[in-house]
């Protein structure tokens, strides 16, 4: 019992894990949710002295993307701790606690007129949550995507040790980014306990104009019309199902007075039979599979994003996604068996290698996912292996989750 | 070439260039003491030091050649682009290699239908942009020296610009590099498209000032070029007025390109300089620029103009044409340069704070420098919170150059009081390794050193910048941080 009064004297809200806690399967012992970054610390020189292996979760949206990992012996719940530290809405920057929903933070800063300019696609989910996996919406071809509007961080690291990097303003080169190599890192490096993030306005008025588009020629010529427009597009994305037609959607944003008459401008640029409406037609920033899906995600060079939506059809992968940044994410049925699952997988991840970008599965079906290369060659695995021994040396952060066995 | 007998060559360095015989052609390795002297410094001038060798690379090949024999002789190395860096990074290292990049300067892809080029690292800034003019595009991060800077520095540097305010920063238009490791291998970061696989190393060794490796080749993204482009120029008769605007520009909703200001001390030696034609009597200046759809810019500018007037601009000009345009901009780019005109000596600083404490932060460096007898002019990119204090001094003058110094430093712990941070754009380099304990903490630092063990576990890598005493990789972290300045070898100091 030493583990468990160790914890409960480092934070009071410490529970046995349940059925409901497993992660990818693998079932841990203990929950635990600290409120603050100290405790949070506490908590992990505990694990440290005892060698536990830790999760760490928010809501638990995108938990059971990534490999399952090798053990588990603490979820680290971050969802005590979500507050706003400090909002000055004269500089369009936030610092929120990791825990945070970014629901809750629109909210709070809604009455600001501003946002977190991310369409985060997984509803009920947390800053911390978002950053670790780097997922950002529709928004990213005009505002950037997390690693860009990420400003700073605090992290709490294997050993304990509390760190921060980067600070409060947008412009700022003192020190290495530690934010952006936590951006994406699957909590295998550091338990992110707060981040600093760049705002954005509230747009002062914004119309979505988007068509159907019966082939890819069509699509091709629709996207690279818009592409090398100066129409400004804030986002232009593609919804391409399995059969049917596809679609194409932009964004624009700006002053009311003009905003029709840009509208208009886009509508003849996309030509064909238009539809303008101020909200987004609700496929966008919504990822294309079901829970029992397998879900990938497809970047390629901006030119390849046509070819790459006649190949997902071919291999049966539904993908919709940015257009403007060439960034998909495809739904492939979770009831295929796996040789056609791998099958896919490896054809697309060629066809996304071949035009410079990668093919990620993101999750999958057990049976599915364990079959899979999730990852395919990853660029500098060495130097991220030598990152991670540095970081967590006993490998007890998210073990085996990430790429690389990482 | 330099004969392995060369008695002045320290042995390590002499094993170096035994290495590098068969790989580089004759001249390529340079040993003569006069011509190292050019390298002595880079942008900033305070700091000079003759590096051991210096070699002119000719190929990304060439580059892991030189990396590799370093470190098999663990001799340490920095790399130099076009040495315009104002933080020292390119300062050589007395006892090790200098990695000259200025000869690798091909565009090797300019890629509209991608939004993409890919160039070698000695490219010039400007080159990028204006290779890729005809087909509509340009490459935004626009430092004041891109006529001369290297895309490689800019890497390095995580250099911004004036545009940077609503474009972004050099890393968020980088999507993959070359990298040549500490240890010689040379890998790819980062893919074509975003969002790679994996850690975002790239997101890491952008800014890392040469410390974790020599880039040999960066893919950036291309922008396209806005529809309009209205360039604005607005006087006023106080600081706070200017200060003002601009916030009320920002809180309007409006992100223009570009908000720079500049005070009545920088006009002055601005106009002295290039005849900007600047409003009369103005103690401060905002240079605007709005870009995007004619329509968008339009209503932006009728904004705009109210703001300024509210808050009371005397003036309010737009640039009619393309000339008048390049003035204004002149102005602002030469003003660095500039004062020289009023004043012998200056230091150039690069401070960050929240936007919203400018006027406040502005008043009190005032304050400081009325105590100290020394002048500041102010450049700045208003929009960002990124100041330009230039410390005007007579190093002639007894105890003026200290003054100037202790003002310098006094400013950025303005900057770190006030929640900002000791540099927005020129680096820490071998310049401010010494305020980085002001800004972080011995854990923060020593977290960021767990990146430099796991690049450069042998701490070879332009050693000595960013960070003062870091401890040695696989050693428990340190417990006492040292003020003194980074061991650099035999740095003369001027
Ligand atoms: C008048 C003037 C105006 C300036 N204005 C701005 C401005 O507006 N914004 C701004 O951000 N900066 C500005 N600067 C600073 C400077 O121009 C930038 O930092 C620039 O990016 C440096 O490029 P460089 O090629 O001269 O690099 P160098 O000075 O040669 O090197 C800078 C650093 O980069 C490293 N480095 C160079 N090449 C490589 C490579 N291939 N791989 C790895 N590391 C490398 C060096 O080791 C060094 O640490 C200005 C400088 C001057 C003189």
């Amino acid at each position: 019992m030493a583990i468990h009064d160790d914890l409960a004297g480092a934070c009071s809200h410490l529970r046995g894990a349940g059925p409901g806690d497993a992660v990818d399967g693998v079932d841990p012992q203990w929950v635990v949710s600290p409120s603050t970054t100290a405790e949070t610390a506490e908590v992990m020189r505990i694990c440290a002295r005892h060698d536990l292996a830790v999760v760490t979760r928010g809501h638990g949206t995108k938990l059971s993307w990534g490999r399952p990992p090798t053990r588990v012996d603490i979820i680290l719940e971050t969802t005590r701790m979500n507050q706003v530290v400090e909002h000055v809405a004269g500089d369009l920057v936030v610092v929120a606690q990791a825990g945070l929903r970014i629901t809750d933070l629109e909210e709070h800063l809604g009455r600001a007129d501003q946002h977190l300019s991310l369409d985060q696609p997984a509803a009920g989910a947390t800053l911390g949550g978002t950053v670790a996996t780097a997922t950002s919406g529709p928004r990213r071809m005009g505002t950037g995507s997390v690693r860009d509007l990420i400003i700073g961080i605090t992290m709490v690291r294997a050993d304990g040790v509390v760190a921060k990097a980067g600070g409060k303003v947008v412009k700022n080169v003192a020190g290495y980014d530690l934010a952006k190599l936590l951006t994406g890192s699957f909590g295998t490096l550091a338990v992110i306990t707060q981040v600093a993030f760049r705002l954005h306005h509230r747009p002062l008025s914004s119309r979505w104009v988007h068509r159907s588009v019966t082939d890819v020629q069509a699509a091709r010529a629709t996207v690279a019309r818009v592409l090398h427009s100066q129409v400004a597009p804030v986002a232009l994305e593609v919804d391409w199902p399995l059969d049917g037609p596809g679609r194409v959607a932009v964004l624009i944003e700006g002053a009311p007075a003009g905003i029709d008459e840009r509208a208009h401008g886009v509508a003849a640029l996309l030509g064909g039979d238009t539809e303008t409406a101020d909200d987004g037609p609700p496929w966008r920033a919504v990822y294309p599979w079901t829970a029992d899906e397998v879900a990938l995600k497809l970047t390629t060079q901006l030119s390849s994003v046509p070819d790459l939506l006649s190949d997902a059809r071919r291999h049966g992968v539904a993908v919709r996604g940015s257009a403007g940044t060439g960034v998909l994410y495809g739904a492939l049925p979770g009831d295929v068996d796996a040789g056609t699952a791998g099958k896919a997988v490896t054809a697309l991840r060629n066809a996304c290698v071949a035009t410079g970008g990668s093919l990620t599965v993101l999750d999958a079906p057990a049976d599915l996912k364990a079959g899979l290369d999730l990852w395919g060659e990853v660029h500098g695995l060495a130097l991220m292996h030598q990152v991670k021994d540095q970081f967590d040396p006993g490998h007890r952060l998210s073990p085996g989750r990430f790429v690389g066995g990482i | 070439m330099p004969s392995l007998e060369d008695v002045s060559l320290r042995a390590d360095v002499a094993a170096v260039v035994a290495r590098l015989r068969t790989t580089l052609p004759a001249g390529a390795l340079i040993t003569d003491h006069n011509e190292l002297r050019t390298y002595e410094c880079d942008g900033l001038t305070s700091y000079r030091s003759i590096p051991a060798l210096a070699v002119l690379a000719s190929s990304a090949e060439q580059v892991r050649a030189v990396v590799a024999a370093c470190a098999a002789e663990r001799v340490p190395f920095v790399a130099r682009g076009s040495g315009t860096g104002l933080s020292g990074g390119a300062l050589p290292h007395a006892d090790g290699v200098l990695l000259l990049m200025s000869q690798l300067r091909t565009v090797h892809e300019i890629a509209p239908q991608d939004q993409r080029a890919v160039l070698d690292p000695g490219v010039i800034n400007l080159q990028v942009t204006k290779s890729a003019a005809d087909s509509g595009y340009y490459f935004a991060p626009d430092p004041s020296s891109q006529q001369i800077c290297s895309v490689g520095g800019n890497v390095a540097e995580n250099s911004g610009g004036a545009h940077c305010l609503k474009y972004g920063f050099t890393t968020n238009h980088v999507l993959s590099i070359d990298l040549v490791t500490p240890e010689g291998e040379k890998v790819q970061l980062g893919t074509r498209a975003p969002d790679a696989p994996g850690y975002d190393l790239l997101g890491v060794v952008v800014g890392s000032e040469g410390t974790l490796g020599v880039a040999t080749s960066v893919t950036v993204r291309l922008v396209r070029a806005p529809e309009e482009v209205r360039t604005l120029l607005a006087g006023f008769s106080s600081i706070d007025d200017a200060g003002a605007a601009t916030s009320a520009i920002i809180g309007a909703g409006i992100v223009p390109a570009a908000i720079e200001m500049m005070d009545a001390l920088a006009i002055e030696a601005a106009e002295a300089a290039v005849h900007c034609g600047y409003p009369d009597g103005a103690a401060a200046v905002l240079v605007i620029e709005l870009d995007g759809p004619a329509d968008e810019v339009a209503h932006e500018y009728l904004a705009v103009e109210q703001l300024c007037r509210e808050n009371h601009a005397f003036e309010f000009r737009v640039a009619a044409e393309a000339a008048e345009r390049a003035l204004i901009w002149k102005g602002r780019k030469s003003a660095f340069a500039a004062v020289g005109r009023i004043s012998p000596d200056y230091i150039v600083q690069d401070g960050v704070i929240p936007r919203t404490t400018l006027a406040q932060v502005l008043r009190s460096i005032e304050e400081l420098a009325g105590d100290s007898g020394v002048r500041v002019a102010n450049v700045f990119h208003a929009g960002d919170g990124n100041l330009h204090p230039l410390v005007l001094f007579d190093a002639s003058q007894p105890g003026q150059s200290e003054h100037a110094e202790r003002l310098s430093g006094a400013i950025l712990d303005l900057c770190i009081t006030n929640g900002g941070s000791i540099t927005g754009e020129h680096g820490v380099g071998v310049d401010k390794a010494k305020y980085m304990p002001r800004m972080f903490t011995d854990d923060d630092l020593d977290t960021m050193q767990l990146v430099r063990c796991a690049f450069d576990p042998d701490y070879l890598a332009n050693p000595g910048k960013i960070y003062p005493t870091p401890r040695l990789c696989g050693e428990r972290p340190r417990v006492h941080v040292s003020d003194e300045p980074p061991a650099l070898g035999d740095v003369e100091l001027f």
